[in-house]
Protein backbone atom coordinates (compact mmCIF):
# COMPACT_ATOMS: atom_id res chain seq x y z
CA UNK A 1 0.00 0.00 0.00
CA UNK A 2 1.74 3.26 -1.23
CA UNK A 3 0.31 6.83 -0.86
CA UNK A 4 -0.06 9.04 -4.40
CA UNK A 5 1.66 12.14 -3.85
CA UNK A 6 1.14 15.51 -4.72
CA UNK A 7 3.12 18.63 -4.84
CA UNK A 8 0.68 21.24 -2.96
CA UNK A 9 2.61 24.80 -2.69
CA UNK A 10 5.80 25.58 -4.31
CA UNK A 11 7.69 29.03 -3.96
CA UNK A 12 11.21 30.60 -4.87
CA UNK A 13 12.90 34.12 -4.42
CA UNK A 14 14.83 35.81 -7.17
CA UNK A 15 18.60 34.88 -7.90
CA UNK A 16 21.20 36.85 -8.04
CA UNK A 17 24.98 36.83 -6.58
CA UNK A 18 24.60 38.19 -3.14
CA UNK A 19 21.27 39.35 -0.71
CA UNK A 20 22.57 41.44 1.23
CA UNK A 21 19.23 42.34 2.99
CA UNK A 22 18.71 39.11 4.95
CA UNK A 23 21.26 36.12 6.77
CA UNK A 24 21.03 32.65 5.23
CA UNK A 25 18.47 31.63 7.90
CA UNK A 26 16.38 34.42 6.86
CA UNK A 27 16.79 33.40 3.37
CA UNK A 28 15.17 29.85 3.57
CA UNK A 29 12.46 31.40 6.02
CA UNK A 30 11.70 33.41 2.99
CA UNK A 31 11.10 30.33 1.25
CA UNK A 32 9.39 28.30 4.06
CA UNK A 33 6.65 31.26 4.24
CA UNK A 34 6.22 31.53 0.86
CA UNK A 35 5.59 28.25 0.12
CA UNK A 36 3.15 27.33 3.01
CA UNK A 37 1.45 30.93 1.93
CA UNK A 38 0.92 29.51 -1.77
CA UNK A 39 -0.41 26.17 -0.64
CA UNK A 40 -2.93 28.04 2.09
CA UNK A 41 -1.27 26.30 5.03
CA UNK A 42 0.23 26.74 8.32
CA UNK A 43 3.11 25.29 9.93
CA UNK A 44 1.00 22.72 12.01
CA UNK A 45 -0.27 21.23 8.46
CA UNK A 46 3.34 20.65 7.59
CA UNK A 47 3.82 16.96 9.60
CA UNK A 48 8.16 16.72 8.60
CA UNK A 49 10.85 18.85 6.91
CA UNK A 50 13.64 18.09 4.92
CA UNK A 51 16.22 20.76 4.54
CA UNK A 52 18.53 21.33 1.09
CA UNK A 53 21.67 21.75 2.17
CA UNK A 54 24.61 21.23 -0.14
CA UNK A 55 28.61 22.21 0.92
CA UNK A 56 28.16 24.96 3.76
CA UNK A 57 31.82 26.05 3.26
CA UNK A 58 30.05 28.30 0.62
CA UNK A 59 28.00 30.06 3.47
CA UNK A 60 30.74 29.58 5.97
CA UNK A 61 28.70 28.34 8.87
CA UNK A 62 29.24 24.16 9.14
CA UNK A 63 25.92 22.58 9.02
CA UNK A 64 23.47 25.71 8.75
CA UNK A 65 20.64 23.68 9.02
CA UNK A 66 21.02 23.71 13.32
CA UNK A 67 20.47 27.99 12.69
CA UNK A 68 17.85 27.87 10.43
CA UNK A 69 15.83 25.09 11.80
CA UNK A 70 13.39 27.59 13.65
CA UNK A 71 13.33 29.83 11.15
CA UNK A 72 11.80 27.54 8.98
CA UNK A 73 9.40 26.25 11.67
CA UNK A 74 11.14 23.02 12.17
CA UNK A 75 11.36 23.17 15.71
CA UNK A 76 9.27 20.23 17.52
CA UNK A 77 8.75 18.37 14.33
CA UNK A 78 10.97 15.79 12.32
CA UNK A 79 13.92 17.72 10.39
CA UNK A 80 16.34 15.76 8.19
CA UNK A 81 19.23 17.35 6.10
CA UNK A 82 19.71 16.19 2.40
CA UNK A 83 23.53 16.84 1.13
CA UNK A 84 24.44 14.95 -2.44
CA UNK A 85 26.24 18.02 -3.76
CA UNK A 86 24.74 19.22 -6.96
CA UNK A 87 22.31 16.88 -6.80
CA UNK A 88 21.20 18.13 -3.32
CA UNK A 89 17.65 19.28 -3.84
CA UNK A 90 16.51 16.51 -6.34
CA UNK A 91 17.43 14.50 -3.89
CA UNK A 92 15.61 16.55 -0.89
CA UNK A 93 12.63 16.27 -2.99
CA UNK A 94 12.71 12.17 -3.53
CA UNK A 95 13.48 12.21 0.16
CA UNK A 96 10.01 13.98 0.94
CA UNK A 97 8.50 11.45 -1.34
CA UNK A 98 9.22 8.28 -0.16
CA UNK A 99 8.40 9.87 3.63
CA UNK A 100 4.89 10.90 2.08
CA UNK A 101 4.99 7.81 -0.17
CA UNK A 102 5.64 5.45 2.59
CA UNK A 103 2.67 6.79 4.62
CA UNK A 104 4.57 8.05 7.36
CA UNK A 105 3.73 11.51 7.14
CA UNK A 106 0.62 13.36 5.45
CA UNK A 107 2.74 16.49 4.19
CA UNK A 108 6.34 17.34 3.80
CA UNK A 109 8.18 20.83 3.42
CA UNK A 110 11.41 20.70 1.18
CA UNK A 111 13.22 24.08 2.33
CA UNK A 112 16.55 25.54 1.35
CA UNK A 113 18.57 28.14 0.41
CA UNK A 114 21.71 28.93 -1.00
CA UNK A 115 24.35 32.02 -0.40
CA UNK A 116 27.72 30.95 -2.69
CA UNK A 117 29.57 34.39 -2.87
CA UNK A 118 29.27 34.52 1.07
CA UNK A 119 32.61 33.70 -0.13
CA UNK A 120 35.35 34.72 -2.83
CA UNK A 121 37.19 31.43 -2.48
CA UNK A 122 34.13 29.00 -3.99
CA UNK A 123 36.81 27.48 -6.56
CA UNK A 124 38.90 26.10 -3.19
CA UNK A 125 35.96 24.88 -1.88
CA UNK A 126 34.61 23.02 -4.94
CA UNK A 127 38.61 21.62 -5.28
CA UNK A 128 38.13 20.45 -1.70
CA UNK A 129 35.98 17.91 -2.99
CA UNK A 130 38.93 15.73 -4.42
CA UNK A 131 40.73 13.62 -2.76
CA UNK A 132 44.10 14.75 -1.04
CA UNK A 133 46.08 12.22 -2.28
CA UNK A 134 46.14 11.86 -6.01
CA UNK A 135 43.99 14.30 -7.54
CA UNK A 136 43.80 17.61 -4.96
CA UNK A 137 46.99 18.48 -6.31
CA UNK A 138 45.72 19.58 -9.79
CA UNK A 139 43.36 22.32 -10.26
CA UNK A 140 40.56 20.06 -10.49
CA UNK A 141 36.97 21.70 -9.51
CA UNK A 142 33.82 21.49 -10.98
CA UNK A 143 34.43 23.36 -14.14
CA UNK A 144 37.74 21.67 -14.86
CA UNK A 145 36.64 18.35 -14.26
CA UNK A 146 33.17 19.19 -17.10
CA UNK A 147 35.60 20.28 -19.19
CA UNK A 148 37.49 16.77 -19.19
CA UNK A 149 33.80 15.34 -20.01
CA UNK A 150 33.02 18.16 -22.79
CA UNK A 151 36.66 17.68 -24.08
CA UNK A 152 35.93 13.58 -24.52
CA UNK A 153 32.12 14.31 -25.41
CA UNK A 154 32.92 16.89 -29.00
CA UNK A 155 35.66 14.80 -29.47
CA UNK A 156 33.63 11.21 -29.49
CA UNK A 157 30.73 12.85 -31.00
CA UNK A 158 32.06 15.71 -33.52
CA UNK A 159 30.52 18.23 -32.43
CA UNK A 160 31.94 21.98 -31.90
CA UNK A 161 32.44 24.46 -29.55
CA UNK A 162 29.58 26.71 -31.36
CA UNK A 163 27.23 23.54 -30.79
CA UNK A 164 27.63 24.20 -27.24
CA UNK A 165 26.93 28.23 -27.20
CA UNK A 166 23.75 27.30 -29.20
CA UNK A 167 22.40 25.75 -25.95
CA UNK A 168 23.62 29.07 -24.26
CA UNK A 169 21.78 31.22 -26.61
CA UNK A 170 18.46 29.56 -26.28
CA UNK A 171 18.77 28.91 -22.05
CA UNK A 172 19.38 32.82 -21.68
CA UNK A 173 16.68 33.72 -23.88
CA UNK A 174 14.41 31.32 -22.26
CA UNK A 175 15.50 33.29 -18.95
CA UNK A 176 14.30 36.64 -20.08
CA UNK A 177 10.53 35.22 -19.31
CA UNK A 178 11.80 33.75 -15.88
CA UNK A 179 11.76 36.93 -13.56
CA UNK A 180 13.57 34.81 -10.76
CA UNK A 181 16.64 33.71 -13.17
CA UNK A 182 20.28 35.29 -12.40
CA UNK A 183 21.78 35.72 -16.12
CA UNK A 184 19.58 36.08 -19.11
CA UNK A 185 19.27 38.42 -22.41
CA UNK A 186 19.73 37.96 -26.15
CA UNK A 187 23.56 36.73 -26.53
CA UNK A 188 24.36 35.79 -29.79
CA UNK A 189 26.92 32.54 -30.61
CA UNK A 190 29.27 35.15 -31.50
CA UNK A 191 29.57 36.19 -27.84
CA UNK A 192 29.67 33.00 -26.33
CA UNK A 193 32.20 31.93 -28.25
CA UNK A 194 33.78 35.54 -27.63
CA UNK A 195 33.75 35.07 -23.86
CA UNK A 196 36.88 34.49 -21.86
CA UNK A 197 38.22 30.51 -21.72
CA UNK A 198 38.29 29.05 -18.45
CA UNK A 199 38.66 25.65 -19.17
CA UNK A 200 39.06 24.34 -22.78
CA UNK A 201 36.39 24.28 -24.07
CA UNK A 202 34.53 25.42 -21.42
CA UNK A 203 34.31 29.75 -22.19
CA UNK A 204 32.96 31.83 -19.10
CA UNK A 205 29.65 31.48 -21.29
CA UNK A 206 29.18 27.93 -21.07
CA UNK A 207 29.45 27.81 -17.56
CA UNK A 208 26.58 28.91 -15.03
CA UNK A 209 26.77 31.76 -12.23
CA UNK A 210 26.88 31.46 -8.80
CA UNK A 211 23.59 32.26 -7.54
CA UNK A 212 22.45 32.75 -3.99
CA UNK A 213 18.55 32.50 -2.85
CA UNK A 214 16.01 30.07 -1.59
CA UNK A 215 13.02 27.98 -2.75
CA UNK A 216 10.66 25.22 -0.92
CA UNK A 217 8.07 22.69 -1.86
CA UNK A 218 5.27 21.11 0.18
CA UNK A 219 4.65 17.53 -0.95
CA UNK A 220 1.56 16.11 0.87
CA UNK A 221 -0.81 12.74 0.31
CA UNK A 222 -4.18 12.80 -1.68
CA UNK A 223 -6.05 13.44 1.49
CA UNK A 224 -3.99 16.81 1.57
CA UNK A 225 -4.40 17.50 -1.82
CA UNK A 226 -8.14 17.58 -1.70
CA UNK A 227 -7.99 19.66 1.69
CA UNK A 228 -4.94 22.38 -0.01
CA UNK A 229 -4.67 22.13 -3.73
CA UNK A 230 -7.55 22.82 -6.59
CA UNK A 231 -4.60 21.57 -9.05
CA UNK A 232 -1.93 19.50 -7.75
CA UNK A 233 0.88 18.25 -9.72
CA UNK A 234 1.32 14.23 -8.98
CA UNK A 235 4.63 13.15 -8.52
CA UNK A 236 4.20 10.01 -10.72
CA UNK A 237 7.82 8.25 -11.27
CA UNK A 238 11.53 9.12 -9.03
CA UNK A 239 14.88 7.76 -9.66
CA UNK A 240 18.02 7.98 -8.26
CA UNK A 241 21.52 6.34 -8.62
CA UNK A 242 25.11 6.73 -7.90
CA UNK A 243 28.43 5.79 -9.07
CA UNK A 244 32.19 5.26 -7.96
CA UNK A 245 33.74 8.65 -6.97
CA UNK A 246 36.60 7.36 -9.02
CA UNK A 247 36.12 9.83 -12.76
CA UNK A 248 39.29 7.66 -13.85
CA UNK A 249 37.41 4.20 -13.32
CA UNK A 250 34.49 5.91 -15.24
CA UNK A 251 36.43 6.68 -18.56
CA UNK A 252 37.86 2.75 -19.27
CA UNK A 253 36.16 0.07 -21.15
CA UNK A 254 35.66 -1.95 -18.01
CA UNK A 255 33.93 0.74 -16.67
CA UNK A 256 30.52 -0.07 -14.79
CA UNK A 257 29.26 3.56 -15.77
CA UNK A 258 30.54 5.39 -18.11
CA UNK A 259 31.16 9.35 -17.59
CA UNK A 260 31.53 10.66 -20.97
CA UNK A 261 27.59 9.48 -21.83
CA UNK A 262 27.03 9.45 -18.49
CA UNK A 263 25.10 6.19 -17.70
CA UNK A 264 23.46 6.60 -14.90
CA UNK A 265 21.66 8.96 -16.44
CA UNK A 266 19.98 6.50 -18.65
CA UNK A 267 19.96 4.37 -15.51
CA UNK A 268 17.53 6.84 -13.98
CA UNK A 269 15.68 7.57 -16.69
CA UNK A 270 14.49 4.60 -17.22
CA UNK A 271 13.18 3.55 -14.02
CA UNK A 272 11.70 6.78 -13.66
CA UNK A 273 9.73 7.06 -16.98
CA UNK A 274 8.87 3.44 -16.55
CA UNK A 275 7.21 4.78 -13.11
CA UNK A 276 5.34 7.06 -15.00
CA UNK A 277 3.77 5.30 -17.54
CA UNK A 278 6.00 7.29 -20.01
CA UNK A 279 6.99 5.06 -22.69
CA UNK A 280 7.68 7.61 -25.57
CA UNK A 281 9.27 11.03 -23.61
CA UNK A 282 9.01 13.28 -27.01
CA UNK A 283 5.59 12.96 -27.20
CA UNK A 284 3.97 12.37 -24.15
CA UNK A 285 6.51 14.82 -22.18
CA UNK A 286 6.07 18.52 -22.82
CA UNK A 287 8.56 19.87 -20.20
CA UNK A 288 12.07 19.70 -18.95
CA UNK A 289 13.51 21.20 -16.09
CA UNK A 290 17.27 19.61 -16.29
CA UNK A 291 20.32 19.98 -14.19
CA UNK A 292 22.38 21.94 -16.64
CA UNK A 293 25.11 23.97 -14.79
CA UNK A 294 27.13 23.83 -18.07
CA UNK A 295 26.00 23.99 -22.18
CA UNK A 296 27.70 19.88 -22.56
CA UNK A 297 25.05 18.41 -19.95
CA UNK A 298 21.77 19.20 -21.73
CA UNK A 299 22.36 17.60 -24.61
CA UNK A 300 23.74 14.50 -22.70
CA UNK A 301 20.88 14.18 -20.92
CA UNK A 302 18.18 14.54 -23.86
CA UNK A 303 20.05 11.48 -24.90
CA UNK A 304 20.35 9.44 -21.90
CA UNK A 305 16.43 10.11 -21.21
CA UNK A 306 15.11 8.91 -24.61
CA UNK A 307 14.04 12.17 -26.19
CA UNK A 308 16.65 11.49 -28.86
CA UNK A 309 19.97 9.24 -29.88
CA UNK A 310 23.23 9.73 -28.67
CA UNK A 311 25.15 11.72 -30.25
CA UNK A 312 22.80 14.01 -32.01
CA UNK A 313 21.19 15.91 -29.73
CA UNK A 314 23.24 19.24 -30.77
CA UNK A 315 22.41 18.36 -34.19
CA UNK A 316 18.67 18.75 -33.17
CA UNK A 317 19.48 22.30 -31.15
CA UNK A 318 20.64 23.36 -34.69
CA UNK A 319 17.08 22.56 -35.75
CA UNK A 320 15.49 24.21 -33.24
CA UNK A 321 14.08 20.79 -31.57
CA UNK A 322 14.68 21.79 -28.00
CA UNK A 323 12.41 25.59 -28.32
CA UNK A 324 9.93 26.92 -26.37
CA UNK A 325 7.74 27.49 -29.34
CA UNK A 326 7.82 25.86 -32.31
CA UNK A 327 9.93 22.66 -30.74
CA UNK A 328 9.56 19.06 -30.01
CA UNK A 329 9.67 19.60 -26.26
CA UNK A 330 10.17 22.95 -24.63
CA UNK A 331 13.66 22.05 -22.73
CA UNK A 332 14.02 24.38 -19.57
CA UNK A 333 11.62 27.05 -20.06
CA UNK A 334 13.27 28.68 -16.80
CA UNK A 335 16.44 29.40 -18.78
CA UNK A 336 17.99 26.59 -16.44
CA UNK A 337 20.74 26.22 -14.37
CA UNK A 338 22.98 27.62 -17.13
CA UNK A 339 21.59 30.65 -15.93
CA UNK A 340 20.96 30.12 -12.40
CA UNK A 341 23.19 28.02 -10.09
CA UNK A 342 22.33 28.33 -6.01
CA UNK A 343 23.97 24.65 -5.85
CA UNK A 344 21.97 23.55 -2.50
CA UNK A 345 18.68 24.27 -3.82
CA UNK A 346 19.17 24.29 -7.54
CA UNK A 347 17.74 21.05 -8.20
CA UNK A 348 14.75 22.05 -5.74
CA UNK A 349 14.05 25.18 -7.77
CA UNK A 350 14.32 22.73 -11.20
CA UNK A 351 11.48 20.24 -9.40
CA UNK A 352 9.46 23.37 -8.69
CA UNK A 353 9.48 24.58 -12.19
CA UNK A 354 8.62 22.01 -13.82
CA UNK A 355 6.11 21.20 -10.76
CA UNK A 356 4.46 24.75 -11.56
CA UNK A 357 4.38 23.92 -15.20
CA UNK A 358 1.40 21.00 -14.25
CA UNK A 359 0.24 23.58 -11.63
CA UNK A 360 -0.28 26.27 -14.19
CA UNK A 361 1.46 28.17 -12.23
CA UNK A 362 4.73 29.15 -14.04
CA UNK A 363 2.87 32.82 -15.39
CA UNK A 364 4.98 34.38 -18.38
CA UNK A 365 7.10 30.71 -18.56
CA UNK A 366 3.86 28.49 -18.68
CA UNK A 367 4.18 26.17 -21.71
CA UNK A 368 0.21 25.25 -23.17
CA UNK A 369 -1.07 21.96 -22.05
CA UNK A 370 1.91 20.40 -19.93
CA UNK A 371 0.42 16.80 -18.88
CA UNK A 372 4.00 15.29 -17.76
CA UNK A 373 6.90 17.33 -17.20
CA UNK A 374 10.88 16.22 -16.06
CA UNK A 375 13.04 17.38 -13.53
CA UNK A 376 16.69 16.20 -12.69
CA UNK A 377 19.50 16.77 -10.77
CA UNK A 378 23.54 16.17 -11.29
CA UNK A 379 26.00 16.32 -8.09
CA UNK A 380 29.43 14.93 -7.27
CA UNK A 381 30.92 15.07 -10.59
CA UNK A 382 27.73 13.26 -12.48
CA UNK A 383 28.64 10.77 -9.44
CA UNK A 384 25.05 11.26 -8.27
CA UNK A 385 21.87 11.55 -10.72
CA UNK A 386 18.07 11.95 -10.43
CA UNK A 387 14.81 12.21 -12.02
CA UNK A 388 11.34 13.09 -11.15
CA UNK A 389 8.49 13.16 -13.43
CA UNK A 390 5.36 15.39 -12.59
CA UNK A 391 2.63 14.70 -14.00
CA UNK A 392 -1.12 16.58 -14.08
CA UNK A 393 -2.95 13.09 -12.74
CA UNK A 394 -1.63 10.44 -10.74
CA UNK A 395 -0.37 7.73 -13.59
CA UNK A 396 1.40 4.18 -13.04
CA UNK A 397 0.81 4.18 -9.30
CA UNK B 1 12.31 45.96 6.50
CA UNK B 2 11.69 45.28 3.27
CA UNK B 3 13.82 47.83 1.43
CA UNK B 4 17.19 46.11 -0.30
CA UNK B 5 20.63 47.70 1.10
CA UNK B 6 23.39 46.86 -1.08
CA UNK B 7 25.75 48.60 1.05
CA UNK B 8 28.79 46.47 0.85
CA UNK B 9 30.16 47.28 4.18
CA UNK B 10 27.66 45.83 5.91
CA UNK B 11 28.90 42.70 6.47
CA UNK B 12 31.11 40.78 9.35
CA UNK B 13 34.10 39.59 7.86
CA UNK B 14 36.40 36.58 8.47
CA UNK B 15 39.23 34.58 7.27
CA UNK B 16 39.32 30.84 8.37
CA UNK B 17 42.71 28.84 8.71
CA UNK B 18 42.59 25.14 9.15
CA UNK B 19 45.06 22.91 9.02
CA UNK B 20 45.19 18.53 8.51
CA UNK B 21 47.52 16.07 8.68
CA UNK B 22 45.53 13.39 6.34
CA UNK B 23 46.75 9.63 7.02
CA UNK B 24 48.14 8.21 3.83
CA UNK B 25 47.11 4.33 4.82
CA UNK B 26 48.50 1.26 3.82
CA UNK B 27 47.57 1.47 0.64
CA UNK B 28 48.19 5.29 -1.02
CA UNK B 29 51.46 5.23 1.44
CA UNK B 30 52.80 2.24 -0.46
CA UNK B 31 51.92 3.85 -4.04
CA UNK B 32 54.08 7.60 -2.43
CA UNK B 33 56.89 5.08 -1.61
CA UNK B 34 56.88 3.57 -5.46
CA UNK B 35 56.87 7.39 -6.70
CA UNK B 36 60.05 7.82 -4.98
CA UNK B 37 61.67 4.69 -6.40
CA UNK B 38 60.84 5.75 -10.48
CA UNK B 39 57.82 3.51 -10.05
CA UNK B 40 53.70 3.60 -10.61
CA UNK B 41 52.00 0.87 -8.02
CA UNK B 42 48.44 -0.81 -9.04
CA UNK B 43 46.26 -3.03 -7.43
CA UNK B 44 45.10 -5.90 -9.04
CA UNK B 45 42.34 -8.03 -7.94
CA UNK B 46 42.88 -11.54 -9.56
CA UNK B 47 38.98 -12.71 -9.37
CA UNK B 48 38.01 -9.73 -11.51
CA UNK B 49 41.18 -9.31 -13.24
CA UNK B 50 41.15 -5.78 -13.10
CA UNK B 51 43.90 -3.83 -12.56
CA UNK B 52 43.12 -0.35 -10.18
CA UNK B 53 44.98 3.05 -10.85
CA UNK B 54 44.90 4.48 -8.23
CA UNK B 55 45.24 1.72 -6.06
CA UNK B 56 42.38 0.19 -3.89
CA UNK B 57 42.79 -2.57 -1.13
CA UNK B 58 39.59 -3.71 -2.74
CA UNK B 59 38.06 -4.29 -5.91
CA UNK B 60 34.89 -2.85 -5.95
CA UNK B 61 33.52 -5.06 -8.96
CA UNK B 62 33.45 -8.21 -6.71
CA UNK B 63 34.07 -7.20 -3.38
CA UNK B 64 37.48 -9.23 -3.07
CA UNK B 65 40.65 -7.67 -1.55
CA UNK B 66 42.83 -6.91 -4.37
CA UNK B 67 45.36 -9.19 -3.85
CA UNK B 68 48.38 -8.01 -5.96
CA UNK B 69 50.89 -5.32 -6.02
CA UNK B 70 51.55 -4.66 -10.46
CA UNK B 71 53.82 -1.70 -12.21
CA UNK B 72 51.80 -0.11 -14.44
CA UNK B 73 53.43 0.40 -17.57
CA UNK B 74 55.21 3.70 -18.25
CA UNK B 75 53.27 4.52 -21.10
CA UNK B 76 49.69 5.27 -21.91
CA UNK B 77 46.66 6.53 -23.78
CA UNK B 78 45.17 9.76 -22.81
CA UNK B 79 41.37 9.38 -22.30
CA UNK B 80 40.21 12.68 -21.75
CA UNK B 81 42.04 16.13 -21.52
CA UNK B 82 41.73 19.51 -20.68
CA UNK B 83 43.86 22.86 -20.50
CA UNK B 84 42.91 25.14 -17.80
CA UNK B 85 43.23 28.61 -18.73
CA UNK B 86 41.75 30.45 -15.47
CA UNK B 87 43.54 29.00 -12.18
CA UNK B 88 43.11 29.13 -8.70
CA UNK B 89 45.83 29.68 -5.69
CA UNK B 90 47.55 27.24 -4.63
CA UNK B 91 47.98 25.19 -7.80
CA UNK B 92 50.22 25.53 -10.38
CA UNK B 93 50.30 29.35 -12.38
CA UNK B 94 47.84 28.63 -15.25
CA UNK B 95 47.59 27.75 -18.23
CA UNK B 96 48.12 24.02 -17.21
CA UNK B 97 47.23 21.26 -19.13
CA UNK B 98 46.23 18.04 -17.31
CA UNK B 99 44.56 14.79 -18.93
CA UNK B 100 43.41 11.41 -17.23
CA UNK B 101 45.53 8.70 -19.03
CA UNK B 102 44.86 5.20 -18.65
CA UNK B 103 48.88 3.84 -18.11
CA UNK B 104 49.79 0.35 -20.20
CA UNK B 105 48.25 -2.67 -18.01
CA UNK B 106 45.81 -1.22 -16.04
CA UNK B 107 42.14 -0.45 -16.01
CA UNK B 108 41.33 2.78 -14.83
CA UNK B 109 42.37 6.30 -16.03
CA UNK B 110 44.64 8.44 -13.66
CA UNK B 111 45.01 12.31 -13.81
CA UNK B 112 48.24 14.59 -13.95
CA UNK B 113 49.61 17.70 -15.32
CA UNK B 114 50.61 16.89 -19.09
CA UNK B 115 54.54 18.93 -19.53
CA UNK B 116 56.53 19.64 -22.62
CA UNK B 117 53.51 21.49 -24.68
CA UNK B 118 53.09 24.72 -26.10
CA UNK B 119 50.23 26.62 -24.61
CA UNK B 120 50.71 29.51 -26.55
CA UNK B 121 48.47 28.02 -29.55
CA UNK B 122 46.02 26.13 -27.20
CA UNK B 123 43.37 24.36 -29.83
CA UNK B 124 46.90 22.93 -31.45
CA UNK B 125 47.90 21.90 -27.97
CA UNK B 126 44.60 20.02 -27.46
CA UNK B 127 45.13 18.13 -30.23
CA UNK B 128 48.63 17.04 -29.40
CA UNK B 129 46.47 16.09 -26.53
CA UNK B 130 43.30 14.83 -27.81
CA UNK B 131 41.66 11.66 -26.48
CA UNK B 132 43.52 8.30 -28.18
CA UNK B 133 47.26 10.05 -28.00
CA UNK B 134 49.80 8.71 -26.25
CA UNK B 135 52.00 10.12 -24.14
CA UNK B 136 54.47 8.92 -21.02
CA UNK B 137 55.24 9.11 -17.67
CA UNK B 138 58.11 11.69 -16.78
CA UNK B 139 59.42 11.85 -12.89
CA UNK B 140 60.66 14.37 -11.07
CA UNK B 141 64.36 14.58 -10.42
CA UNK B 142 63.66 15.04 -6.77
CA UNK B 143 60.81 13.23 -5.42
CA UNK B 144 59.27 13.30 -2.07
CA UNK B 145 56.43 10.79 -2.19
CA UNK B 146 53.83 12.81 -3.69
CA UNK B 147 51.31 12.77 -7.02
CA UNK B 148 53.40 15.68 -8.64
CA UNK B 149 56.29 13.50 -8.74
CA UNK B 150 55.40 12.75 -11.96
CA UNK B 151 53.64 14.12 -15.11
CA UNK B 152 52.98 13.17 -18.53
CA UNK B 153 54.71 13.95 -21.93
CA UNK B 154 53.54 13.42 -24.99
CA UNK B 155 55.12 10.51 -27.00
CA UNK B 156 55.26 11.67 -30.34
CA UNK B 157 56.53 15.10 -31.10
CA UNK B 158 54.19 17.83 -32.41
Amino acid sequence: MTETVAVLGTFQTPFRTRHLDHTFAEQAQLAAVGAMNDAGMTPDDVDAIIFSLAPSHFMGVADADRWSLDYVFGAGKPVMRVHTGGATGGSAVQAGYNLIRSGLYRSVMIVGAERIAETPDAQKVLNLIFDQFYERDMPLSTNTTVALWATAYLHRHGFTQEDMARVVVRARRNALKNPNAHLKGDVTIEEVMASPMISYPLKLFDICPRSSGSAAMILGNMDMAKSFSTRPAFINGAASRTTTYWLGDRMTPSTDSEYFDCKIMEQVGQFALRNARITDPLNQIQVTEFYDPYSIMTPIQLEQLGFCAPGTAYRLEREGYWNVEGGAVAVNPSGGTLCTNPIAVTGLVRAIDAANQIMRKAGTMQVPGVKNAVSSSVGGIAQFYNCTVFGDEPRGH
Amino acid sequence: MNKPNNDQNRVIAEEVTLRYDYALGEVAGRFMDGLKEGKILATRCSKSALTYLPPRAFCERTFEKCDSWVEAGLEGVIETSTIVVRGFEGKRKPPVAIAYVRLDGTDSAIANYVDGLDLTDQNAAMKRIAPGKRVRVQFAEEREGRITDFSFVCVYPA
